[in-house]
């Protein structure tokens, strides 16, 4: 049997959910025989692949390659996880929205810096003005809310999803 | 004119792309670190109330929660005015150590033994911790194993792995009880044995790594760490200290609430992430590095038995200070068998199951500082708040700012040994990857952001004309 194609993407979060994936400990041996990570944080593909059975997507939508990125993981992956509070709320990353994105940028650049102050612009991808959880721009086939998720359930929408069936998730909850 | 990319860097802790510019001669002569992206904690807080803070300041790394936890509980008790009850800072002490514990074992473990174990040039499908547990599942167990035992320690203190609520403005919100102590210290002998088992495994690897231990970001530099009045690793509480690349010291005793008149933050066109800077030498000259070979640089012992065994064959290395940045890897395992004892050492404390546990006030001082060394470094938070207790401004400086320019100038030492002419090798690649792993660089901490972890690199010649990119597909 052919291994199940597994990608995670971290946009504008905390990698805790990240973190959480690797709370899963000796479970993830068991998971490694059937499973294949191709791309993501902790292994060195470069891009993303042709096709992907199941992404794992933690993060908001915060900046112009957020949205690029999560345009090309939506068009190669068959099923698309939002993976804790920020893919599927925006939570603590939105929290820049009270506040015009200028008077943010002034405060980190200008105010707390003693040299050379100014808003970083070459090399860096744009912000964009507001910060949208993952459905807001493509189509999530699964929602996993959480900060983070606890790795339990993490284990359980992937166990699921490699058995075929569509994820239950009556102990979700958000933040915590 | 040639430009190379690397993208993205992979088995880092954030998102950064990297570019270098070579000479007409075909050499590099310059590189740049670029960091992509920013999350604003230091104004998305503003109007807050500082309580909130904590748990707040957390959400900045999902890697070390515990640090922001306790820097930013450090700066609240700051703003209290109040000296929090000595069970509570032994059990802050605790689970800080468990965040080393897991923190250390996530860099040494999952993100550089790939490269370590199955070599910087083995083949980029394999080089990850998967392919660590298919050639030596025994490893992988461990490092798996040891980060289990640190994130179990936290989880038993404050309820949950990541972003625990438990360190609070005052102390902690819970006292320790006997089951979970003893269940903590039923874990305990495996995890040190593990640390000892690594530490040797690491020591007899070495050897093989004559090259890298010789270019990756090897060269003198100032070194800034907290000091503690024993002359051990000060983790959790200390002042801050510089020293300079033959261990002098060249400042001492600062207060965290100082640091500004210490610490400078340049800020460069092309990265979110900030340079900071020995003030008094100005900015490029105040260079200095912080974190595991910075910490045991400044140490003259390390405060627990088989640690400071292993610090005393560590020191042996160099003279006075440690120079080559692959020698973190060697100071995060030392630092990690450190943490182990002292987690013990704590626990059997006759204090530590006391119930008094926190200290209750109003808002007492406008402005507060707190500070701690992080797995990566010195961590400080800043906060000041109105007569309500809202915040009216933070600032944070953080482990990898630091680095951000000794990583700038190791990547540039890599390069120049292993980038010749236009095109890039998949080992060059790796390198310069491993010379950042090195340095354990959290990018969700240094910019408050946490993006993909992405590293590109690109070769342009001196008109910035693309040279080389590498993919790995």
């Amino acid at each position: 049997m052919s291994k199940v194609k597994l990608a995670t993407v971290w946009l504008d979060g905390c990698s805790g959910c990240h973190m959480s994936l690797l709370d899963m400990d000796e479970q993830l041996i068991a998971l490694a025989e059937r499973i294949e990570l191709v791309y993501g944080p902790l292994v060195d593909f470069k891009e993303f692949p042709e096709w992907v059975d199941v992404t794992l997507v933690e993060g908001a939508v915060s900046s112009e390659e957020d949205l690029k990125k999560i345009r090309t993981i939506r068009a190669h992956t068959k099923v698309l996880v939002s993976m804790g509070d920020c893919a599927v709320t925006g939570n603590v990353p939105s929290m820049r929205e009270l506040f015009p994105l200028k008077d943010v940028l002034h405060r980190v650049y200008d105010e707390n810096a003693t040299l050379d102050q100014q808003v970083p612009q070459l090399e860096v991808p744009k912000l964009e003005r507001h910060v949208r959880p993952v459905h807001e721009v493509v189509t999530v086939d699964v929602f996993l809310p959480g900060c983070p998720p606890p790795a339990q359930q993490i284990v359980q929408v992937v166990t699921e999803l490699l058995e075929g069936r569509v994820p239950e998730l009556a102990e979700a909850r958000f933040g915590a | 004119m040639p430009k190379l990319t690397i993208e993205p860097v992979t088995r880092i802790e954030g998102h950064a792309k990297i570019t270098l510019i070579q000479d007409e001669h075909g050499e590099v002569s310059d590189a740049h670190f670029h960091v992509t992206q920013v999350r604003g904690f230091e104004k998305i807080c503003e109007g807050r109330p500082f309580t909130e803070m904590p748990a707040l300041m957390a959400r900045i790394c999902g890697i070390c929660p515990v640090s922001h936890l306790i820097a930013s509980a450090k700066a609240c008790d700051a703003l209290l005015a109040v000296r929090i009850p000595e069970a509570a800072e032994k059990l802050r002490r605790i689970m800080h150590l468990a965040q080393f514990v897991q923190s250390h074992a996530l860099s040494f473990f999952h993100l550089s033994s790939p490269d370590l174990l199955l070599g910087m040039d083995a083949d980029p499908a394999k080089r990850n911790i998967l392919g660590v547990l298919a050639a030596n599942p025994a490893m992988a167990r461990d490092g798996i194993r040891l980060r289990k035992f640190g994130q179990e320690i936290i989880e038993l203190l404050g309820g949950k792995r990541i972003h625990p609520g438990w360190i609070v403005p005052g102390g902690v919100s819970e006292p320790l009880t006997v089951e979970r102590r003893d269940k903590i210290l039923l874990d305990l002998p495996e995890a040190k044995e593990i640390a000892q088992r690594t530490l040797k495994w690491f020591k007899g690897t070495m050897e093989k790594y004559r090259p890298e231990i010789r270019t990756f970001a090897n060269f003198p530099s100032l070194f800034m760490a907290l000091a503690n009045p024993q002359g051990a690793l000060a983790l959790y509480k200390g002042w801050m200290r510089f020293i300079d690349a033959d261990g002098n010291i060249v400042a001492d005793h600062i207060d965290g609430s100082d640091y500004m008149h210490y610490i400078g933050e340049a800020v460069q066109p092309d990265s979110y992430l900030k340079s900071t800077y020995f003030k008094p030498m100005g900015y490029p000259e105040g260079m200095y590095r912080v974190g595991p070979l910075a910490r045991l640089n400044m140490c003259k012992h390390v405060g627990t038995p088989l640690a400071d065994e292993e610090f005393a064959e560590y020191r042996e290395l160099q003279r006075n200070t440690v120079w080559s940045s692959f020698y973190y890897h060697y100071a995060r395992l030392i630092e990690l068998l450190f943490a182990v004892e002292r987690i013990e050492l704590l626990l059997n404390d006759s204090e530590i199951l006391s119930k008094h546990v926190r200290a209750f006030a109003g808002p007492n001082n406008f402005e507060g500082v707190g500070g701690a060394e992080a797995p990566r470094g010195t961590l400080l938070h800043h906060y000041k708040i109105d007569e309500d207790g809202l915040i009216t401004s933070a600032n944070l400086v953080i482990a990898t700012g630091h680095n951000n320019m000794a990583i700038n100038k190791g990547v540039l030492q890599v390069a120049k040994h292993f980038v010749k002419g236009t095109k890039i090798e998949e080992g060059m690649l790796n390198r310069v990857e491993a010379v950042v792993r090195a340095f354990d660089p959290c990018l969700s901490c240094s910019t408050h952001a946490a993006g993909q972890m992405a590293l590109q690199i690109e070769l342009v010649n001196r008109d910035g004309e693309l040279i080389d990119r590498i993919r790995r597909n």
